[in-house]
């Protein structure tokens, strides 16, 4: 279980990353906290020509106001961000879902943006992207990119983020007056999860994403809407569970505090 | 006479292995000069069963670093195949195993082609470029068709997969048909395996100036070892050493022939050069054993006045594609059905057993061997009576329990019980489980999803020379320790009982305190080292306390006659006159004449000093092998206190509760946290893990995140408390210990879901007990 060869990059500026991916596109493959891909890349599932590590590059985990919401750096480490009095005043789902979110050993390395990029479906910070409007920029040596959260996640492992671009920052609007929650099954406390909700709350409008049910979250705003969902097949989650779980949480969701 | 024996010491090498300062296989320096090591990584079958041969093996051995890639032919005349041939199942089927593959894989994972270079990251990158071509051959992996006419043979030529079968007891038709009531239950058991912290791994070094092979390896029991090793290489015994340092646990995993070590180690011998295996994580839970995969079905029958007359078992158990060597996979099934009803007094039993053969890694013995399956089908079938007579489930286990009047007793299904203090672990149950009737009930009141399970168990420790020795297994059931008077007074033990991390070297330190008279902190215990004591059993079958811990004592008391007759020389006196208390001499008058350290500074140093034809020798070593009772059994009692959430079909486990009698605890604090670590493993059975193989037999258990054992978040606390009775057979009075937490742990965890669930007329009977299928039996999915 050791990674095949690559050649690896530690560049120390955003724009010598860049060249990078530009150079290298699909050959080239970003390390940011590293919690997916150094185990992908020792089971051999992925075998990338270069590693940019991003890792020493400064001015990308910043977590910061921007009106009445918040701009996170990419390489803002989960830890940060779960423990950060900004986020957890402005955008709670996030504290909430990160706590779900696998160990403290893994939090204290694992990205946000690491996590966004690679899109996971099981993942749940794309679904709270997705439930709180969020807007995710991406940068080239073209220039920068900004992608409405919803319109970013293509599908399984898929996204809008071209090969030459690094996911740099992600804007999450103030949410004044909605409640916020992300439920979540999961086999045990910090595995992937079964079927998360996220979801926000105000009056009779609600914002709901689902992680570990449609291959990329999408959002909902209405119950009724859970009846177009058309869930991922497992053995060991057939669609119809993971439907019933989703019909679940949401009840829970809008009944919860 | 006791004042070590019983003390809750912590460890004594727990402080060096918090410190990391452990010395497990993988932290073994490099070998030097000798022309360097090689490190070892397998091209494993991606195929459950499939022919192959290697069109091109050059491309691999051409990559940078590469010492050798080796297939079978390269090992014949190296290392001998093997097959089981147990003497005690006549006609169980196993064909001969080889360490590599011979041109058919049997199992995925079975490891067909052997890389060695000088990384083992060079050596996995050589292993993609071997060039084969697979012929997939129909597979038979699920165990419930696996007898059917029409399955897929597991190997060509086989009449059916029957790999053997066996009945046991006597008819007992008339007894069910006239009793008041009958129970049946049926249990799925999921294939699950041991995950040691450390996995298998070795550094084999064959000197070929000396023919001579040093194997350090993470194993339980390196004397057997040895004996394999010369066997299957051709070696002198006496030429091998193995020696295990630190192993990061056992679990049972680390004592069978593995095809992998036994082709690192002929690789060695063949090459020349020290080769070094370390299993990762995804080879270890495909390619380690595996177990516990059984489909058992029960009825009990039951009196008027509610009294078990008998049990009737059908176990279909899956063994794999070969009985795993030396000890067979058919033992787990046997020990499964030798446990059935074992806590209970009863007339009949009958058992029908038919192992199946399976394109999948062999099963082998997991920690409490086949007992947490017995145990289970035991338990639901009490808990099942009990419903149906409409009484508390501790109500009927009270009338049914074996009495202490009642013992010593042969049950009808051949166990020989004596010793057990069912009564006494009840009542100390109940007391335990005050107010929580109550808890449950007014929680049932609030909507609450709420179960509470119980499970009696016996299990089978510590088995006499019979259990293998019978069978043909090179299976020590004996044990040694050398004992040695150091000349600061402390005592150095070198024992054949193995430490996994369970803390036998603990409590040897302890047994050996109290037989010499020194402090337990003067004692020191190493173990693992084919060289360093004559042969003894290891670690298998919770033994270590029971049998190494009575060899210990004889030691101990051998040596302090040595040091008495030594010190009534040196004083003018007899030694009959004359004690040993905390490591000093001491008259009948109390009076301290000189130290032990004193004693042996004399003998060694000073000779002189001693009268003419005193010979005292400081180092004595003592064996033993226990010449009555096939095994001894123990007991014990557990609770499992559940919530199931109807929506979502989880399983929370609230609180669990044991009380345990293993004879005298050489350690309670070591005891307990044995019998809280086998809860874990015992829950995880019941909720989480399994080994799962796909509908076309590919295996998608192979991470950690895929093979879920439990986390600290989902353990409830664990109270334990012990009942001691001493066995009467021994002067130390233990008995098996590290074991029993897992027995009863999935019948009560089982138990008490399937009383949460009760209301709703559901009986869930496939373990792990998975959210999805809890829905799909409430019919919510």
């Amino acid at each position: 279980m050791k990674a095949p060869r690559f050649d690896y990059a530690r560049p120390s500026t955003v724009e010598v990353a860049l060249e990078l991916l530009a150079e290298h596109g699909d050959a080239a493959a970003v390390l940011a906290g590293g919690q997916s891909l150094m185990p992908l890349l020792n089971l051999r599932m992925a075998a990338p020509g270069l590693l940019v590590d991003i890792n020493r590059m400064a001015g990308l985990d910043g977590i910061g106001a921007e009106g009445d919401g918040l701009v996170i750096g990419a390489m803002a480490r989960h830890t940060d961000v779960m423990a950060h009095p900004l986020v957890a005043a402005r955008a709670p789902l996030l504290v909430q879902a990160l706590g779900h979110v696998a160990h403290a050993a893994i939090r204290n390395r694992g990205t946000l943006g690491g996590s966004l990029a690679l899109a996971d479906p099981a993942s749940e910070l794309p679904a709270c992207m997705v439930c709180l409007g969020a807007r995710i920029v991406t940068r080239s040596l073209a220039g920068k990119r900004v992608h409405e959260a919803g319109d970013f996640f293509h599908g399984l492992y898929a996204t809008a983020r071209r090969a030459d671009e690094l996911v740099v920052r992600v804007e999450v609007p103030g949410m004044p007056g909605w409640r916020q929650v992300f439920l979540e099954v999961a086999r045990r406390h910090g595995d992937y999860a079964i079927v998360g909700l996220a979801l926000a709350v105000r009056g009779a409008e609600m914002r709901a994403a689902f992680c570990g049910v449609e291959p990329a979250p999408r959002l909902l705003r209405s119950a009724e809407a859970l009846d177009g969902l058309e869930p991922m097949a497992s053995d060991d989650a057939p669609p119809e569970y993971r439907r019933h779980l989703a019909r679940v949480l949401l009840r829970r969701g809008l009944a919860h505090g | 006479m006791t004042a070590w024996i019983g003390r809750r010491l912590p460890r004594a090498e727990t402080r060096r292995l918090v410190a990391g300062r452990g010395r497990y296989v993988d932290d073994q320096a490099a070998a030097r000069g000798g022309g360097g090591e090689s490190h070892a990584a397998f091209l494993r079958s991606p195929y459950p069963h499939a022919e192959f041969h290697f069109t091109d093996l050059e491309a691999a051995r051409a990559m940078p670093g590469v010492d050798a890639v080796l297939t079978a032919e390269d090992l014949v005349g190296v290392c001998r195949g093997w097959t089981c041939p147990d003497l005690v199942y006549p006609g169980l089927v196993s064909p001969e195993q080889h360490p590599l593959a011979p041109g058919r894989a049997a199992y995925q994972g079975e490891p067909v082609a052997l890389v060695l270079a000088s990384t083992r990251a060079e050596a996995e990158d050589a292993v993609e470029r071997i060039a084969v071509e697979w012929e997939g051959l129909p597979a038979c992996t699920e165990l419930a068709s696996a007898l059917e006419p029409g399955a897929a043979s597991v190997h060509p030529g086989l009449a059916s997969n029957l790999g053997w079968s066996t009945q046991l007891g006597t008819d007992l038709d008339a007894v069910f048909a006239a009793a008041a009531l009958v129970v049946e239950a049926e249990i799925g058991f999921a294939r699950v395996t041991g995950v040691t912290l450390e996995p298998r791994g070795l550094v084999a070094r064959w000197d070929p100036s000396v023919g001579a092979l040093e194997l350090r390896i993470s194993h339980q029991m390196p004397h057997q070892l040895q004996l394999h090793l010369a066997e299957l290489l051709g070696v002198d015994q006496a030429r091998v050493r193995v020696i295990c340092e630190d192993v990061g646990g056992g679990f049972g995993l680390k004592m069978h022939v593995y095809q992998d070590e036994m082709a690192a180690c002929a690789a060695s011998k063949l090459l020349g050069r020290p080769v070094r295996f370390i299993a990762d994580r995804m080879e270890s839970l495909m390619a380690d054993i595996h177990a516990r995969e059984h489909i058992v079905r029960g009825r009990m029958a039951v009196d008027a006045a509610g009294r078990i007359l008998g049990f009737d078992v059908d176990d279909l158990q899956g063994l794999g594609a070969y009985s795993i060597y030396p000890r067979s996979s058919t033992r787990e099934a046997l020990s499964a059905l030798h446990a059935v009803g074992a806590p209970y007094k009863f007339g009949h039993y009958r058992a029908r057993l038919r192992c199946a053969l399976q394109n999948k890694v062999p099963t082998g013995q997991l920690r409490a061997v086949g007992h947490p399956i017995g145990c289970a089908i035991t338990e639901a079938l009490v808990e099942a009576a009990a419903r149906a007579r409409g009484e508390a489930p501790l109500a009927f286990r009270r009338r049914n329990l074996l009495a202490g009047a009642d013992q010593p007793w042969t049950s009808p299904s051949g166990a020989r019980l004596f010793g057990l203090s069912h009564h006494a672990c009840l009542e100390r149950l109940e007391a335990m489980l005050a107010g929580v009737d109550a808890e449950v009930a007014a929680g049932r009141a609030a909507g609450r999803c709420l179960g509470l399970g119980v499970a009696a168990l016996v299990e089978f420790t510590a088995p006499g020379a019979r259990s293998y020795g019978a069978s043909g297994a090179p299976v020590a059931a004996m044990d040694s320790v050398a004992a040695t008077l150091e000349m600061s007074g402390e005592v150095t033990v070198r024992a054949s009982v193995s430490e996994l991390g369970q803390g036998i070297r603990q409590g040897l330190a302890q047994v050996m305190a109290d037989a010499m008279g020194v402090d337990a902190g003067r004692v020191h215990v190493t173990s693992g080292d084919t060289q360093a004591v004559p042969h003894g059993g290891g670690a298998w079958a919770s033994r270590g306390a029971a049998i190494g811990g009575e060899a210990a004592w004889r030691a101990g008391v051998a040596l302090k006659a040595v040091v008495l007759r030594a010190a009534a020389a040196l004083l003018q006196t007899v030694p009959e006159r004359l004690r040993v208390e905390a490591g000093r001499v001491l008259d009948e008058a109390g009076q301290d004449r000189m130290g032990l350290d004193e004693i042996a500074r004399i003998v060694t140093l000073r000779g002189y000093e001693l009268p003419d034809g005193v010979q005292p020798q400081l180092s004595v070593t003592a064996a033993y092998r226990r010449e009555q009772d096939a095994n001894l059994p123990n007991n014990g009692i557990q609770a499992c206190l559940v919530e199931v959430d109807r929506d979502t079909g989880m399983v929370r486990v609230l609180r669990h509760w044991v009380v345990f009698d293993c004879g005298r605890a050489l350690n309670p604090l070591l005891v307990e946290e044995q019998v809280r670590g086998g809860v874990v493993m015992g829950l995880g059975e019941a909720l989480w893990e399994a080994c799962e193989y796909d509908a076309a037999g590919q295996f998608v258990s192979g991470t950690l995140a895929d093979y879920r054992v439990p986390m600290s978040a989902e353990m409830p606390d664990i109270a334990v408390a012990l009942v001691e009775t001493p066995y009467e057979g021994s002067v130390v009075g233990a008995k098996g210990a590290g074991e029993a937490g897992a027995c009863a742990a999935p019948a009560a965890a089982l138990n008490a879901v399937n009383d949460a669930l009760a209301e709703d007329g559901v009986v869930m009977t496939a373990l792990p007990i998975t959210p999805l299928a809890v829905l799909r039996a409430l019919g919510r999915v």
